[in-house]
């Protein structure tokens, strides 16, 4: 995207009808590190990588529990991310308190969503600039959702999103039929091939990812390093090779071409229609 | 010159909310209210009256309501508090309902929602003077609950409210069992209404059995218990006590 004169404000439509602030905000979840998640009948996967700014320090933390039936995986300004997840507690605390019940996640997430929404619309705000994977059991069932900076969600069966997610969208996407069915195991291997996916070739350790299960009869949790790492010695030896290094540089081209013809050129004309739209 | 008298003493520093009320006594009041669990459900039981302190104002109040579709609510004590209530929780149901989204407020739900209600405003003094007995299933599972004006909350196989407590909660715990039929439920019930309509002099002798199943609520059209105050020790209740003549 280039700088243009309708960027300023998230208040300033463009002649296109965009708004310009919240697409940059979006543009901000690309650039965070990647953050998968996918969900069959019973149990839903949340997976991210970790990626430290050196040896010395820890990495950011972009899992997080929001009750014992749902939790939230993040991608973009972790701050953000963090601010939301209290929310997100302090909702579900709440409702718990009032009706001695778990708050249904198809309402946690509509209530996230009018929250982002409300920053599109108000001069003195700014949107959030963080994706949330919101993932949760209700009474209709395991769910998981996508949050928009923009305000939208949607449900997904598998979904990923940051940096390189390309590659994981495509592998999802070549098994995304068999999820619903899958036994919590092979969820969880899923969820590792996917990460190893956006890793481009980079060794899948389980000190660069982190992996969180919440499914019927098991409250939210994130596995602890040995778990994953034992279930990446036992899918890595029995391995398929699909050379992981052709397929993000694919993926990773048509992506560039994509982001080319959304590029918008002063404003004009419309190259492509609204990621929020979609 | 200042021709009216303030509420307050001159040194009062309370403010606007000394100008405010609070619940002192009750007016029109409904007696007890029988609830138990049955195979299918819930059956729960309350006469009609209202009582104006002793007198027996108002005999046509309905003291038991369906409250979504999962629910039934029976309330004693003040009748308006009652009103009050249903306006709160009929609020409540709406805004449920207008989340179209396959999720529904359940009876236990409704249960602590209400007992949040009564606790709250006991704590500024301002009680709503009801004892209320929560009913209902859902999914199957069936829930009955009570909540007094004080916050007090708890579920039981059997509930009663007042004098329901005194009277018919030893017969509960002598005659219920686990899946009891429809019609022993409602003779169990009845057995109890009747020790209520002898002893309690705010019961009237029309009452309403209601009963909540998986598929909804039914309350029946009002009915009267067949009594009986032939009874030697009704006829002549002082005879061998000391101190009569």
């Amino acid at each position: 995207m280039f700088r243009n004169q309708y960027d300023t404000d998230v208040t300033t439509w463009s002649p296109a009808g965009r708004l310009f602030q919240v697409e940059y905000a979006m543009e901000a979840v690309k650039q965070g590190s990647a953050a998968i998640g996918l969900r069959s009948k019973t149990h839903i996967v949340l997976g991210c990588v970790n990626k430290a700014n050196s040896e010395l320090s820890s990495h950011q933390k972009k899992i997080f529990k929001v009750d014992d039936h749902i939790g939230v995986a993040i991608a973009g300004l972790t701050a953000d991310g963090r601010v939301l997840s209290r929310y997100m507690r302090n909702e579900c605390i709440n409702y718990s308190f009032t009706y001695e019940s778990p708050l249904p996640v198809g309402r946690l997430v509509v209530q996230l969503a009018d929250k982002a929404q409300v920053c599109t619309q108000r001069s003195w705000k700014r949107p959030y600039g963080v994706g949330l994977l919101v993932a949760g059991l209700d009474e209709s069932g395991a769910h998981l959702y996508y949050n928009c900076p923009s305000g939208n969600y949607f449900e997904y069966q598998a979904f990923a999103i940051g940096s390189r997610s390309q590659a994981a969208k495509t592998y999802l996407e070549r098994r995304f039929k068999n999820f619903s069915d899958s036994s919590r195991d092979n969820l969880v291997k899923d969820a590792l091939m996917a990460i190893r996916e956006t890793l481009q070739g980079e060794t899948l350790k389980s000190s660069i990812c982190t992996v969180a299960v919440v499914g019927v009869g098991e409250p939210f949790h994130i596995l602890d390093q040995e778990t994953v790492q034992q279930m990446i010695d036992a899918f890595e030896i029995v391995g398929e090779q699909e050379g992981p290094a052709a397929e993000p540089d694919a993926a990773a081209a048509a992506a560039a071409g994509q982001e080319a013809a959304a590029a918008d050129q002063g404003g004009s004309t419309e190259e492509g229609v609204a990621p929020m739209d979609i | 010159m200042n021709f009216t008298v303030s509420k307050q003493p001159e040194n009062c520093l309370l403010g606007p909310e000394s100008d405010s009320q609070r619940t002192l006594y009750p007016y029109v009041t409904g007696t007890s209210v029988v609830a138990l669990k049955y195979k299918d459900g819930i059956l729960m039981a309350a006469d009609m009256g209202g009582s104006y302190g002793s007198t027996l104002r108002y005999k046509n109040v309905e003291r038991m309501k369906p409250i979504g579709k999962h629910s039934l609510l029976g309330a004693s004590g003040e009748i308006s508090d009652f009103q009050e209530i249903l306006r709160y929780l009929d609020d409540l149901i709406l805004y449920d309902n207008m989340w179209d989204d396959g999720n529904s407020l359940g009876p236990k739900e409704v249960h602590n929602y209400l007992t949040r209600v009564m606790y709250n405003r006991r704590n500024k003094f301002n009680p709503l003077w009801n004892s209320l007995v929560l009913g209902g299933v859902k999914k199957g599972e069936k829930y009955l609950g009570t909540v007094s004006m004080i916050g007090v909350n708890f579920e039981d196989n059997h509930v009663a409210t007042g004098f329901g407590n005194h009277l018919a909660r030893p017969i509960l715990r002598q005659d219920w069992h686990e899946n009891l039929s429809f019609e022993d439920g409602v003779k169990l019930l009845e057995k109890c209404m009747r020790v209520l309509l002898y002893r309690d002099r705010s019961a009237i002798n029309k009452l309403q059995i209601a009963k909540i199943t998986e598929e909804g609520v039914t309350i029946s059209q009002p009915y009267s218990l067949k009594t009986y105050w032939e009874f030697s020790a009704f006829a002549n209740p002082a005879q061998g006590a000391v101190g009569t003549w």
